[in-house]
């Protein structure tokens, strides 16, 4: 043993003596971006169809068109979400990763913050038409205010409320609810013989954060103060995650085993008619993927908390989504500054918009390219949605912090619900003040 | 990592007693030529040294001083360069105020002092109260999923050590889930498991009647059974493949002599086949031990990036706490507190089972 | 006292120790009884494993079912298209193949100095080595990705995303419990063997190559299957170190959870097609594992 002693001390030694003599980290010598390699683009697309392989047969044909103009080579690469954030940020602690990205617009901050992609300041946003060609809902989703944003809207997406039509006339409800008393009424009314009326994804942690965010913002409440302070437990935020809760725990139109759904279960039992409702961001390509045709669907808004919000013109509490959606934006390591600038010109440009909204049922931000009729009454709303009603998340540096905290702690309210143990404006308040918390430091 | 011989004799340490001595005098012999042996166990170290016979004795002599270091040099750059210097570095990380703030150029992220190990240890506020439950349900699913593995393993084993029909496939069957890819076999386990559809839940609730209701395995308090069942699963073979082979060393001539004294089969397990085992074991017990206790990937296919309370490793807990949330500091102090642990429970356990043993290397 | 016999007969099937009618009943039924229940237990993930793979979809994502209603084997071609795993498949061989090659070869000569020398700093080699197996991997997951990119910045080779970084990752993970098994096995090899090379005129070198290694294949081939499994399934550093075309399997099965389905019969197809090789591999050469691990760990 004595042996043993030794050796381990040696080791930590060693150890030591290698932490001591190097390894400074991520080098930022290339940082502002160059032009060291003007031929050639590499481009994260995220995963926004039905497959990965999907996603690249959308986007081939428009890469080739833009070789075609510029002579600029994309090499594309589609990083499924799961693990998007961790190759973003390997690639920005080292400085090697792609030229251009697509992030998930909740990101903004975040990675505003670190300082992982280039500022779109007033020339560049010039360079790609300038901020006034974006809807402004899409351009609160790009950062902290004030700051140049670190993307560029890509993609707009919003929660609309997906209403099976069959099952309400079988149920005789004449049309959507537009407050949540009408939706749990209706809700009620739909769940009989194994089907149910709502499905949610409580075992999914962003679309839990995502939902009371949005419901909190309807109890006039909000996660984060003016200094970007956590306010998680406020008793507005408490009623909303309670309220959303309930629809499992207490109301019961949603079934026991939306719990455990983080894979869009939900979407499929609303497809295959297990479920009459479902809050969802552009469904359409997946429901139709399952087989639910568009006429077989309504859509119509996420409810409010009572009619005089629904038909308000404004006001806090006019609130029924938040604005989703990707951001485009250039990498701070660019080695094709020039090129990478150019082709967020060409993805933001309104023929482009128009191609790729379509092909993936999400809204364009780019106002010009919103002025063409809606292809179906799913952009509609949506739109609708997007200009009147919808919130930007937080845009807070943690924001992801805060969407794993709460909506970890709302998907293990989910379980205990579903287990059969209450749950109490108490027990949601602890949960909620345990999350804020771990904010901490 | 020359140290215990598989003892061909049920008496536990026979053939230790000549290794204290053996092995000091082996040690204090400065790199001699090969052909010596090396402490091997029971057998004292050979007197002479037989000397290859090319080369000048000088040349050969230097030569053989440094050739065991040239031998090594490749796994030495390779552990120094791939294992000992990222984690030198992950320490250092530990003493930074490392977020995403500083991600790009992490070089300049402000020294944190002990900040996130006093934040990791506070158990008073919800890090480190978080964290602490965390260590505990680790510490209680390793022991779980340890010693019912072990159990398994050493049971399969006793009962398969005669031969019967259809032994060989037997053990093909008990062997296919260590062999399985973890991303595989989790990934069926997780399918299984489901609650609607799960087919635990179908035997359990629909075919069985077991269960009021069906309960739910992926989220909730029962994802702990949940997570047991799936490493005791793929773990316990690997107890089966070592103990069987282990089994095979024990001496035929020690079970015929303790029948001719009347012994009967289950004193014979008691008393020759157990006792056999007990250097198999120290080894197997600390190498699942490790393996469990860091273990990553069964829970991170089961659960995804965030495991229900009752599930919540340690490792899946930390990889929480740096790479969803992107603070690395915190997270590289809760990883060096585990080191820490790890270390004191190793050197311990090893104190421990070697006491009598003689001194065993690690 | 030889503990070279315990090495090389450690393999296979035993010879009956008793006989079979000196078995007493209780212990017969006792072993039907526990041996059938374990048999059902590891079984029934793997049936299913394979009759999912053979189920259409609307079947899969149902509630489950023993016997499956129809039969398929849609799912075997669909997972080709559904994910390109043709080339995960070839990332994944190349990349554990070379790992375990290279891990090997260095766990040889490693082994063969750390069993035949001795030398100032052996015990400390050995200890440092071994220590590492109780790294918690995350500790050391961005750490390791920083190093490969400064080391590729200021060599100009691109080991970021490369599978040469996976190779190199996966052949030091590897190599602690290789270099212990076979420093184990090497020990188990009588020194009159080599030494008789060595007199006969071989030099070190000869006496490892000629001697050694081909008396010590059962433990070669046990650290090769070790290694192999391992590069084959590891799941945290290939989701990080990866990108689209040197992904690993591991990564690619995720595929199969798309943002509209989890094709689960495809994911059970895809999990037997990549599992086959390395199951088979390993059932095949299990023996030898266990050779090459009790010379190691016995010891």
């Amino acid at each position: 043993m004595r042996r043993f002693r030794t050796a381990a001390a040696a080791a930590l030694v060693t150890a030591l003596t290698a932490a001591a003599s190097g390894c400074g980290g991520g080098s930022a010598t290339k940082s502002g971006g160059s032009n060291d390699k003007p031929g050639e683009l590499t481009y994260w697309a995220t995963n926004q169809g039905s497959s990965i392989e999907a996603d690249k047969k959308v986007l081939a044909p428009e890469l080739k068109k833009f070789e075609k103009q510029t002579g600029i080579k994309v090499k594309l690469e589609v990083v499924p979400w799961s693990n998007l954030l961790d190759r973003i940020l390997a690639a920005a602690s080292s400085g090697q990763g792609p030229d251009v990205l697509n992030i998930g617009n909740t990101w903004s901050s975040s990675l505003q913050k670190s300082k992982a992609l280039l500022p779109f300041d007033d020339a560049r946003m010039a360079d790609v038409g300038g901020a006034d060609r974006f809807s402004k809902a899409a351009l609160a989703a790009t950062g902290a205010e004030g700051k140049p944003p670190a993307a560029v809207p890509l993609y707009s997406l919003t929660y609309a409320l997906y209403w099976n039509k069959k099952m309400f006339r079988q149920a005789g409800i004449d049309g959507p609810p537009v407050t949540w008393d009408e939706l749990v009424a209706d809700g009620k009314k739909l769940s009989r013989g194994g089907r149910h009326g709502l499905a949610v994804e409580g075992g999914n942690p962003v679309e839990n954060a995502h939902h009371a965010f949005v419901l909190g913002k309807q109890h006039g409440a909000d996660f984060f103060d003016e200094n970007g302070r956590p306010t998680f437990d406020q008793p507005g935020n408490v009623k909303a995650v309670k309220q959303y809760v309930d629809f499992l725990a207490e109301d019961g139109i949603a079934a026991k085993g939306n719990a455990e759904y983080a894979q869009n279960q939900s979407v499929k039992d609303f497809a295959t008619g297990k479920a009459g409702m479902l809050l969802w961001q552009a469904a359409r390509t997946s429901l139709l993927a399952h087989g639910m045709k568009p006429d077989e669907y309504g859509i119509a808004p996420v409810p409010f908390q009572d009619r005089q919000d629904a038909t308000a013109s404004g006001g806090k509490t006019k609130v029924n989504s938040m604005v989703g959606g990707i951001n485009i934006g250039v990498f701070n390591h660019t080695d094709n500054l020039d090129g990478a600038m150019k082709f967020v010109s060409f993805m933001t440009s309104t023929k482009e918009q128009r191609i790729l909204t379509d092909a993936y049922g999400s809204v364009s931000p780019v106002l010009e390219a919103q002025q063409a009729e809606p292809r179906d009454k799913d952009e509609a709303v949506l739109r609708s949605v997007l200009s009147s009603s919808a919130a930007p998340l937080p845009q807070v540096p943690d924001e992801s912090k805060f969407e794993t905290l709460v909506g970890t702690a709302v998907k293990r309210l989910f379980a205990d619900a579903a287990a059969g143990r209450p749950v109490t404006e108490k027990t949601v308040r602890e949960a909620l003040t345990k999350a804020q918390q771990q904010m901490g430091k | 990592m020359t140290a215990h011989s598989a003892p061909r004799t049920p008496a536990p340490a026979a053939g230790d007693t000549a290794r204290g001595p053996t092995r000091t005098a082996a040690d204090r012999t400065p790199a001699p030529a090969p052909g010596r042996r090396s402490a091997a166990p029971g057998a004292p170290a050979p007197s002479g040294t037989r000397r290859p016979a090319a080369g000048s004795p000088l040349r050969d002599r230097v030569r053989s001083a440094g050739l065991p270091y040239l031998l090594l040099l490749p796994a030495l750059a390779l552990e120094l360069l791939i294992h000992l210097v990222p984690m030198a570095t992950g320490i250092v990380m530990a003493f930074k105020d490392l977020t995403q703030e500083y991600i790009s150029d992490w070089s300049a992220a402000p020294w944190a002092g002990l900040d996130n190990f006093r934040v990791a240890v506070d158990v008073d506020a919800p890090v480190g109260e978080a964290l602490l439950r965390s260590f505990a349900v680790t510490c209680g699913f390793t022991v779980l999923a340890v010693g019912l593995s072990w159990l398994l393993g050493v049971t399969a084993a006793i009962l398969m050590q005669d031969a019967f029909r259809g032994r060989g496939l037997l053990r093909a069957l008990f062997l296919t889930p260590y062999a399985l890819p973890v991303y595989a076999a989790v990934i069926t386990w997780s399918f299984l498991l489901q609650h609607d559809n799960g087919l635990l839940n179908h035997v359990l609730h629909d075919q069985l009647g077991l269960t009021d209701g069906k309960p739910f395995w992926l989220v909730g308090d029962n994802s702990f059974v949940a997570l047991l069942l799936v490493a005791v699963w793929r773990t316990w073979p690997f107890a089966f493949l070592l103990l069987t082979a282990a089994l095979q060393n024990v001496s035929a001539d020690l079970y015929e002599a303790s029948a001719l004294d009347g012994a009967g089969m289950w004193r014979q397990i008691r008393h020759i086949t157990l006792p056999a085992l007990r250097p198999v074991n120290q080894v197997l017990v600390l190498v699942l031990f490790l393996w469990t206790f860091n273990d990553f990937n069964v829970p991170f296919v089961l659960f995804g990036k965030s495991a229900p309370q009752s599930a919540d490793l340690v490792s899946l807990h930390i990889y929480q706490s740096s790479f969803v949330t992107w603070d690395f500091g915190a997270g590289s102090a809760m990883s060096v507190l585990l080191l820490l642990f790890l270390l004191l429970v190793t050197a311990g356990y090893l104190l421990l089972t070697s006491r009598g043993r003689g001194s065993a290397d690690v | 006292m030889s503990d070279t016999a315990t090495a090389h007969q450690a393999s296979g099937a035993a010879a009956p120790r008793r006989s079979p009618t000196a078995l007493p009943r209780s212990f017969v039924w006792t072993r039907r009884i526990v041996l059938t229940l374990l048999a059902v237990f590891t079984a029934t993930p793997l049936y299913v494993m394979v009759s999912s793979s053979l189920k259409p979809l609307e079947e899969v994502s149902g509630t489950f079912r023993w016997i499956p209603a129809e039969l398929t084997l849609e799912p075997y071609r669909d997972i080709w298209r559904t994910v390109p795993l043709g080339r995960y498949f070839l990332n994944s061989l190349i990349v554990s193949a070379s790992a375990t090659a290279c891990s090997v070869v260095v766990a040889v000569f490693a082994a063969y100095a750390v069993s035949r020398y001795r030398f100032r700093g052996r015990q400390v080699f050995t200890v440092t080595v071994l220590s590492t197996q109780m790294f918690p991997g995350i500790l050391f997951l961005l750490p390791l990705f920083l190093l490969f990119v400064n080391v590729g910045n200021a060599t100009g080779l691109a080991l970021y995303g490369s599978r040469g970084a996976l190779i190199l990752t996966y052949m030091t993970f590897t190599l602690p419990l290789s270099i212990w098994m076979l420093a184990g096995y090497f020990a188990s090899i009588p020194r009159d063997l080599d030494e008789a090379a060595l007199v006969d005129g071989c030099g070190p070198l000869g006496a490892l190559f000629r001697v050694l290694i081909p008396a010590a294949v059962p433990g070669i081939i046990a650290v090769t299957v070790y290694s192999f499994m391992t590069a084959w399934g590891e799941v945290l550093f290939a989701s990080v170190m990866t990108n689209d075309a040197t992904r690993t399997l591991s990564i690619g099965l995720q595929g199969y959870a798309t943002r509209t389905e989890v094709y689960w019969n495809q994911v059970m197809a895809a999990s037997l097609v990549v599992s086959v090789p390395v199951v088979a591999g390993f059932l095949l050469l299990q023996r030898y594992l266990v050779a090459g691990l009790t010379a190691g760990a016995v010891k």
